[in-house]
Parts: C-alpha cells; structure tokens; sequence
C-alpha cells in the first residue's frame, strides 16, 4: 500500500508536470472524440425524430397526382386492396405577390376535400388557430416560409389564382411531414423565401380554380404489409382517366426524399470525418505516449532499480494514458454534444422538425472511448516494455551513444555541401527512420485533415458554378400553368429586359430498366439551345441524342443502365404512351435524377406540335424588376425561378448546414495539426536535450543550437506537407464518395486556396511550435542536465 | 550558520593580476529553495595562473563542481568577484557569457557528451567552426592520439577514446582554460590514465591552463596545485614542487 501511495504521488507530479503536454495530447484526442459524437448524435437523432414525425403525425406512404377528379372516386380509391385510408386534396402552385418582394414567388395552395381523412399527413400547429370552417380568406402557412418572409398572424398575402388576386390573411403558422424539406420540384435548390406552402379551406379553393366536388392530389396510407407496387398500379389503372400522373411512394417524395439524402449525407460529412479524425488522433496519441514514456527512461529505471516490478510500472503509465483518455473522451463528448445543438439549431432552419432533441447516445461516447484508450495504451505498452526490460542499472545511466552512419548523400561525397547541423539533422533522421516517418506522418496527417475539413466549399462552388452557369445558363426559369403553343414565347420576347428567350417542355415519366424503375421529370432540349446545356461526362454539350435519351450517370447507375441499353419510358400524363428510347448519352450532373431527350423525340412521343411547358430566359440584370412585374401580372405563368434570389437564398439555408461542419471540421483540424506538430516538436526536444545542452556550454549560442532542433522540425514540416495534400485528397475523396446520393453529389474539387490554407495552417503550427520549443531551449537548465555528481 | 573564515588562495609566489587567469575574491554561492537555503559556496578566494594544472578535491557538495560552472560562465555568484583576464564575469549577461565560452573555455564532462551523430572529426570541427583560431580537428584529435579513429561515430569509440576526442574538442579552440569535471569517472584504470597523460600532455604542449575536479586523491600527484574543499571553503592548497607522470599513477 505504501509503495501504491508513492506511485499515486509520482502520477499526480508527472501529471502537473507534463501538463502542456498531457494537454495537448489530450485536445487532439478530444477533437476527434468531438467530431464523432457530433455527427452521429445528429444523425442518430435526425434519424429518430424523423421517424418519430412521420408516425405521430401520419405522414402517407403514397402520393398520386392527376388533373381532375370526382370526389366520388376516392370511394373507389379507398377499396382498393392494402389501402388503409386516402386523403384527397386539392395542391395548386400559384403566383404570390408579396409586399416589398420584387423577385416572384410561388405559393403552392392546399385544401383537403371535405370528408377526406385529415388524420393523414396531419399538420402541426406552432402559432395561431386553424382558420374557420366557414371563414374566408383565413390560410395557415408553412412556417419555414413565414420565417423567410417574417410573416406574422394577421398578416395578409396576396396570391393570383387562375388570374384573379386572393387575398389570404394568415391565422396559423404550421409544419407539415410532407414538408420537412420545403422545395418545389425542378428548383434544384430551396428558397424558402420566394416558395410557401399554403393550407386554406376547400370550398374557397375548389371555386377559385373550378374544382368544386372535384380533386387533383391524393395522399394513401397502406395496410400493414401491403404491397405498395400493387397499390400504385391499381391507383394508377382508376385515376388514368383523370389525367393521373402515377402513384409515387415516399421514395419519390421530394421532401422525404432530400432529409432522408440530408442524414445519409451526414454520414459522409459527419462519419468519414470524424472516423479519420479519430483514427488520426489515436495514432498521434500513440506516437506522442510512445516517445513520451521513452523519455521517461531513467525514471523507470529508479523505479525498477527501487523493486518495483514491471507490472506495477506499466500499470503507473497506464494509470497515466487512462487520465489523458478520460480527459480527452469526457472533454470531446461535452463539446461534441453542445455543438450537436449547434448543429441541429441550423439543420431546423432547413429541415422543418416539430421538435429536433439532440439525444445523449452513450453507446457513441463509450464507442469513442474504447478506441482511443486502445490506440493510447498499445502506445504507452510498447515504450513501457523497452525501458523495462533494461537492467536497471543499464536505465539509468544515460543512454549509450545511438549508432549513427554517414548517409548515402555523404556516401556519394556530397558532404560538403551540408553545413554540420545539417548533417547532424540528416543524421539524426537517419538513425530514427522510423521515428522520422512517424512524425512526419503525423504532421501529414495534420494537413490531410485540414483539406477534408474544408474542401466542401470548394466542391459547394464548383457545384454551384457548373449546375447554374455552365449547364443552366438562363437567370430567369418560367413555369406556364399548362402545355403552352411556340408562339406564346413571342410575348415573352417583349417583356422588359428579355434577351433571349428559348422554350423548354418537360413531362414527368416513369424510366424503367428490368425490375429497377424511377419516377424523374423529362426534358426535351431544344435544337441549338445556348442557354441551358446539359454537359456530357467529358464536360462537351450533349451533341447529337440520336432520338436516344440522356440520362444522369447517378439515374444511370440506380437503373444500372448503360450507354447503348434500352429503357422503357412511361410518360405520366396525357395519353400515358410508353416507348422504348435506347440510352445514347450520360450527363454529369449534381442535383436529382434527370432524364433528357431531344424535344423533337418528346413531341412525337406526345404527339402533340412543337409546344412548351415553360420559357429559359436570359434576363438584362437591371431591368429584373419591371419583369418581375409582368410576371406577377401573367396568370399563365404558375411560376418564375431568378437564379441570383435562389442562389441567395441556398447559401443562406443549405449550405449554411455544409459551412457549418466545415467550420467544425476546420477548427478541429487545426487542434490536431497543432498538437502534432508540437508534440513533434516538443518530444524533440526532450529526446535531445542532453546534447543541446552539451553544445549550449561548449559555447554555441540559443539561436544555433535551436537551429538543429527547429531545422528538423523544418525538415519533416517540408516534407510532410505535399505527402499530406495527397492524403488530404484521398480523404476527400473517401468523403466524395460517401456523399453520392441521388437527389445530391459533390465533386471532387479542392481549390489552391484549400491546399494553400492548409499549408499554412500546419506553417503556422510549426512556427508556434518552434517558437515555443524555442523559448523552452532558452531556458533549458544546462547545470541541472550536466551537472555531473559532485 | 554562515563560517565567515575566509580561505586564502592566491598563489604567492607569482605576482601581477595581469598574469593571472582567474582572479576569485570572495565569491558566495547560495541556493535558495522554498526558504532553504543551501550553501554551495561560502566566501573562496582563488588566482589560478597561466599554464597551470589545478586539481580541485573534495567529497561531494563540498563546492568544487559549484567553483568550476562560475569559472566556465555556466553559473554567477550570489556574491562576490569572478575576474577572468581582468574582466568581471558576474557582470555578464547571458550572450556574453556565451560569448566567452566560445572564446576562452575547453569543457571536458566526466560522460564526455560528444554528439552522437558526428564522428571524431566532426565532433572537434563543431567547435573549430566556432573559434577563432583553431587547430585543425586532425590535429587535435593526432594531438589526443585519436587521429587512427578520426572518422568513427562514438558509438563505435570506447569510453577512454570518447573522452579523448572530448579533450581534443576541448583544446581545439586554443581555450585560455580546460575544465574537466571528473574526466576520468567513468572510466577504467587503464583507459583513465591514458586519458590523464592526453590532459597533462596537452597542458605542457600547448600551455593551457587546466582546472580539473576529481574524487581520486592520487590524480592531485600530477597537478601544480591540489586545491581541497570540504563545505564551501577552501581547507587547504597543496602545491607539488614535482609534478607525477600520469602513467607512474595507480589506484
């Protein structure tokens, strides 16, 4: 028991002794502990309370559209076999005019048809009542837009419905399941400001677009264990006479479809990371205990020397890693959790939960804990077991000199060239090769976690580059209520600020390939089209389809189709034709699924004239106003996207989230290079101190006798920096492929800047480091390193 | 608890401060720690002359290892003067005292502390680098009897032969002193004495004054003066009218 209190004191001395760097081993550590428990706390819980969502609050299973219907057929839709219940509805995307908004907005109207189910899809009231039943003019709004727009209760929006303005004076702000993820479809990216979604009451809707007794959406929950495929062919087979569009499921659901894509993708930004960051750190644990126990050599030695046995030895220094373990665990859960909050304060602001609770997953934080006190105490073994072995007698004299050889550039009679603590530098990285690699591996760690860190926003900017100026080069997209002849593009010539002015006609359609099947919208490409040009994978302009189809190589792979394979191509509107298109080229494309064909191909498939669906305009800048103007004033228009309101508004939303785990990243990565790289320095110090001092008092000055210490330092920085790019690229590209989903992919794009801030991240590591080895070599007490026994 | 005797040390028969070395007056060394204070030095006056070869003997915490760091500018006095060539080293600021290492004194360490990763050669040169007026590191190390090993590391060196490329690093830059604490410590008889006859060779070649402690009375038959400490004074100075040959020495 005596024994234990004196090693109980050791610990604690040890302890205060090597606090800088017990610290900084320990912040390392913690970050990676921190960027684990922060991802998979927010993924874990987006999980849960997504799916806790869609159970409380019913979210259906399947969805249909269809032109219109009879009330009185949802009698038969409720019969069909597996449906459990059916909620029909009327959904209408109509123009918005806003107060002091120029850029158009789109409102989408939803009522329920009186009688239908409201227990599905249920909506969740966060301010204010529902409105009347018999009230007019009173709507609820979704409340990701009234927060875009900061519309309060009582406040009043004007919508143009079928040409006439509505007035609409909000009652209630809401959620709804089927708008976790607010976006219209074919936008590409949300705008919460300039797109709502409007609940209001049936009878005023249904008279405003001539719908009375009559339907044009429908929503359908199944019976346990239904099939759904039957059910959507059995929807599809009643509502084909009504101009259905085809049954799709929640797979389909742009909403469910994006948050499900937005916790898969969390996985790459928010598993990769952190599983490299973690594995980085507890290899640097390892290195840093290793090389830090084997200081401890003559300490070991006096306590071997004093009858100590190897065993309570190790366990002293096992004591000593379970404090730097449980530091860095407990620190990296606490700051990984309350960033979680953080985190999940931002994912709300784009994913409309009713409630996002960051749940305490201590599996996370005991999974954490197993793997860095593992990575630590297989370090601290190692180190331990050589110096025990040696008679102590043996320890504790200083170390025998370490053998040491010229190296091969000396060989080759290259020695002159190297100034002496050149030489002694290269010498010492020679003798320790391994050390040598494991330092510098570390420091290109360092840099490797910096670019993974931070690349997103170079792969976020070239994303938003390519998709919205070298593919879509239109600034302004309009959406015509209905199938529109050429001529109405005549008009739009007119308007103010239009300089040109090309048509587009897309139709939703069901691409089937075998067994494997996906609902995606249909583009036809106009001949010659200069403003949007779909880029094929080597980056050239679609060029000849050869009445084929283009298909994203992402809906391509999902569909496991390939260049020359034929698909069968249900159109979801209309006559319901299907053809057979044989797949002639593959787009690269980041955004959704997309199909394309020539819009020759389209017409004829429709059998319908050269119309559109809607006009790709290229609008002069200054005079947006005014056009928006006519916009709001065109009932055919149902909406207009402007590409800089929409770019806006993603940056501040979505990418928002993405900005947000870089910065984490970031901050986290600098903690690890910075520990690194001192530690690197630090244990330098300590392993030489001996014969720096020795120098010291043979008269050589702090400045050179720091410039053998810091040259190596200098040396290894330099050569680990390229070796880190690389492996930061690697990283990435680990990360590029954990972020391949179908609604969302990033490139692998890392910008000199990245590269250049990395570099200079682990530069500036180094200088602090040094600088503080530096002042550390000051004051290094010659006497007491020397002083031989008087 | 201070004994206030003062020692005295100079060496009378020659005369002129402008002869001498070093010039101690009255030099105090105390540690203070946590309200212990600690004398290593309590009042020691010293002249060591030009050439000399002074043993310094004493049991351990006596003040000889204290005595030899104020001489080679590795630690100041709490009081008193230490003059070397007329300049005060206790006025000396970090820089300069480094400035005068480099300049004025060979270190010789009882575990030699050569850099491992430089062989004999560029052991020495480390330093010839740094003098003014060196001897070339060949010559140093022939000057040692090292010159067969010029090129081995030291790990390839025993400890004997590490010590003489030490004292051949030591005397390189033609230091006005040689200060070797315990040089032959950790070494066996044989290799001690052939180490001790490289030092009192050098010493009688090239002149240099050499200031070493020991713990082994029978090397003090080899030195001009035996100077002998016993709790921070100076208890005696033995002068030998006839200086030892260092292989004629045993123990």
């Amino acid at each position: 028991m005596v024994c234990m209190r004196a090693l109980d004191r050791i610990l604690v001395r040890d302890v205060l002794r090597m606090q800088g760097q017990l610290l900084a081993v320990s912040a390392v550590l913690a970050c990676g502990v921190a960027t684990l428990v922060l991802s998979l706390s927010l993924m874990s819980s987006l999980d849960r309370t997504q799916a806790d969502y869609y159970r409380q609050y019913r979210f259906a299973q399947l969805f249909a559209r269809l032109r219109r219907a009879p009330l009185d057929l949802g009698d038969s839709l409720a019969k069909v076999p597996g449906v459990a219940q059916v909620q029909l509805r009327i959904v209408m995307d109509v123009p918005l005019d806003l107060p002091g908004d120029t850029a158009p907005s789109v409102g989408r109207l939803i009522a329920l048809a009186p009688e239908t189910d409201t227990h599905l899809n249920e909506l969740v009231l966060r301010q204010g009542r529902l409105p009347s039943a018999d009230a007019t003019g009173e709507v609820l709004v979704s409340e990701a837009f009234a927060a875009a727009q900061n519309l309060q209760i009582g406040d009043s929006i004007h919508a143009i419905a079928n040409g006439r303005r509505m007035k609409l004076a909000i009652v209630g702000v809401v959620l709804s399941p089927e708008y976790i993820f607010q976006m219209r479809e074919g936008a590409g990216v949300p705008d919460d400001k300039h797109f709502g979604v409007i609940w209001m009451n049936y009878g005023e809707l249904a008279a405003a677009f001539d719908l009375q007794g009559a339907f044009n959406d429908l929503a359908v929950m199944l019976q346990p264990g239904a099939s759904a495929a039957d059910v959507i062919d059995e929807i599809d087979r009643l509502t084909a006479a009504y101009g259905g569009t085809g049954a799709y499921d929640r797979q389909s659901q742009l909403s469910n479809r994006h948050t499900t894509d937005a916790i898969l993708q969390l996985r790459s930004v928010a598993i990769v990371p952190p599983i490299i960051f973690l594995a980085v750190s507890a290899f640097l644990v390892h290195m840093v205990l290793s090389r830090l126990i084997g200081t401890q050599r003559e300490q070991i030695a006096a306590l071997k020397a004093f009858g100590y046995t190897g065993r309570e030895i190790g366990g002293h220094y096992l004591r000593l890693v379970l404090i730097i373990v449980l530091v860095g665990t407990t620190a990296g859960a606490v700051i990984g959790q309350c960033l979680a909050g953080v985190a999940a304060t931002n994912y709300e602001k784009v994913y409309r939960f009713p409630s996002l609770v960051i749940h305490f997953e201590p599996r996370i934080v005991l999974t954490a804990l197993l793997v860095t006190a593992c990575a630590c105490i297989a370090g601290a073994f190692d180190a331990v077991r050589r110096v025990v072995r040696l008679p102590p007698a043996e320890a504790m004299r200083p170390e025998a000199p370490a053998s040491f050889r010229p190296t091969l550039v000396e060989s080759l009679g290259l020695a002159h060239w190297f100034s002496q603590p050149m030489r002694m530098i290269l010498r010492q990285l020679k003798r320790h090769p391994f050390k040598a690699l494991l330092a510098c591996l570390g420091i290109a760690l360092g840099t490797a976690v910096m670019i993974l860190g931070s690349f997103i926003q170079d792969a976020i900017d070239y994303v938003v580059q390519y998709e919205f100026y070298q593919t879509r080069r239109q600034n302004v997209t309009l959406n015509f209520v209905d199938v529109r002849p050429p001529q109405a593009l005549n008009e739009l010539r007119r308007w103010p600020g239009v300089l040109r002015c090309e048509p587009v006609r897309t139709t939703p359609v069901r691409l089937q390939m075998e067994n494997r099947w996906r609902r995606v919208a249909l583009t036809g490409l106009a001949p010659r089209s200069d403003l949007f040009r779909p880029l094929d994978e080597h980056l050239q302009p679609l060029s000849n389809l050869r009445q084929g189809l283009a298909l994203s190589i992402k809906l391509a792979e999902v569909l496991d189709a390939r260049l020359g394979d034929t698909l069968a191509v249900e159109v979801l509107e209309g006559m319901r034709p299907v053809r057979n298109l044989m797949v002639t080229a593959l787009v690269k494309d980041y955004s959704g699924l997309n199909a394309y064909v020539e819009a020759e191909t389209l017409h004829r498939m429709l059998d319908e004239g050269a119309c559109c669906s809607g006009a790709l305009l290229s609008v002069d800048a200054t005079q947006l106003t005014p056009f928006c103007e006519k916009v709001k004033a065109t009932p055919r228009v149902a909406s207009a996207t402007i590409r800089s309101a929409l770019l806006r508004s993603f940056h501040e939303s979505e990418a928002k989230n993405l900005t947000l785990m870089r910065v984490f990243n970031m901050m986290f990565a600098s903690i690890i290079a910075f520990g690194v790289v001192y530690n690197t320095a630090h244990i330098s110090l300590a392993e030489r101190k001996r014969e720096l001092a020795t120098m010291r008092v043979l008269g050589f000055s702090r400045g050179e006798v720091a410039q053998i210490l810091l040259g190596e330092l200098a040396l290894l920085t330099l050569v680990a920096l390229p070796i880190g790019l690389a492996m930061g690229r690697g990283f990435a590209a680990i990360s590029v492929w954990a972020l391949n989903t179908e609604s969302q992919r990033i490139p692998l794009v890392i910008s000199p800047a990245t590269c250049a801030a990395a570099v200079a991240t682990i530069v500036f590591a180094a200088a602090v480091s040094a600088l503080v080895v530096r002042r550390q070599l000051d004051r290094l007490e010659l006497l007491e390193i020397l002083k031989a026994r008087d | 608890m201070e004994a206030d005797r003062p020692a005295t040390a100079q060496a009378g028969e020659k005369t002129g401060l402008g002869d001498r070395v070093f010039v101690l007056r009255d030099v105090r060394k105390v540690y203070r720690r946590e309200d212990v204070e600690v004398w290593a030095l309590r009042g020691v006056d010293l002249d060591v002359l030009p050439g000399e070869f002074l043993v310094l003997l004493g049991p351990s915490g006596s003040g000889k290892s204290t005595l030899l760091n104020m001489l080679g500018g590795l630690d100041r006095p709490t009081s008193g003067q230490v003059l070397h060539l007329d300049r005060d080293l206790t006025t000396l600021d970090d820089a300069a005292l480094t400035r005068f290492r480099r300049d004025h004194v060979g270190f010789v360490f009882q575990f030699y502390n050569l850099i491992p990763s430089l062989t004999a050669t560029e052991n020495v040169a480390l330093i010839t680098e740094i003098a003014h007026a060196p001897i070339a590191p060949r010559d140093a190390l022939e000057l040692v009897g090292m010159l067969d090993r010029a090129d081995h590391f030291p790990s390839q060196l025993s400890g004997g032969e590490q010590q003489r490329v030490a004292i051949a690093r030591a005397v390189a830059k033609r230091p006005d002193v040689l200060l070797c604490d315990e040089p032959t410590g950790a070494l066996d008889v044989e290799s001690g004495i052939r180490v001790l006859e490289v030092m009192a060779d050098v010493n009688r070649r090239l002149g240099t004054t050499t200031v070493m402690i020991t713990h082994n009375a029978v090397i003090g038959g080899m030195a001009d003066r035996v100077i002998h400490f016993s709790n921070g004074h100076v208890v005696d100075i033995e002068v030998n009218s006839q200086r030892i040959e260092a292989r004629q020495l045993s123990w």
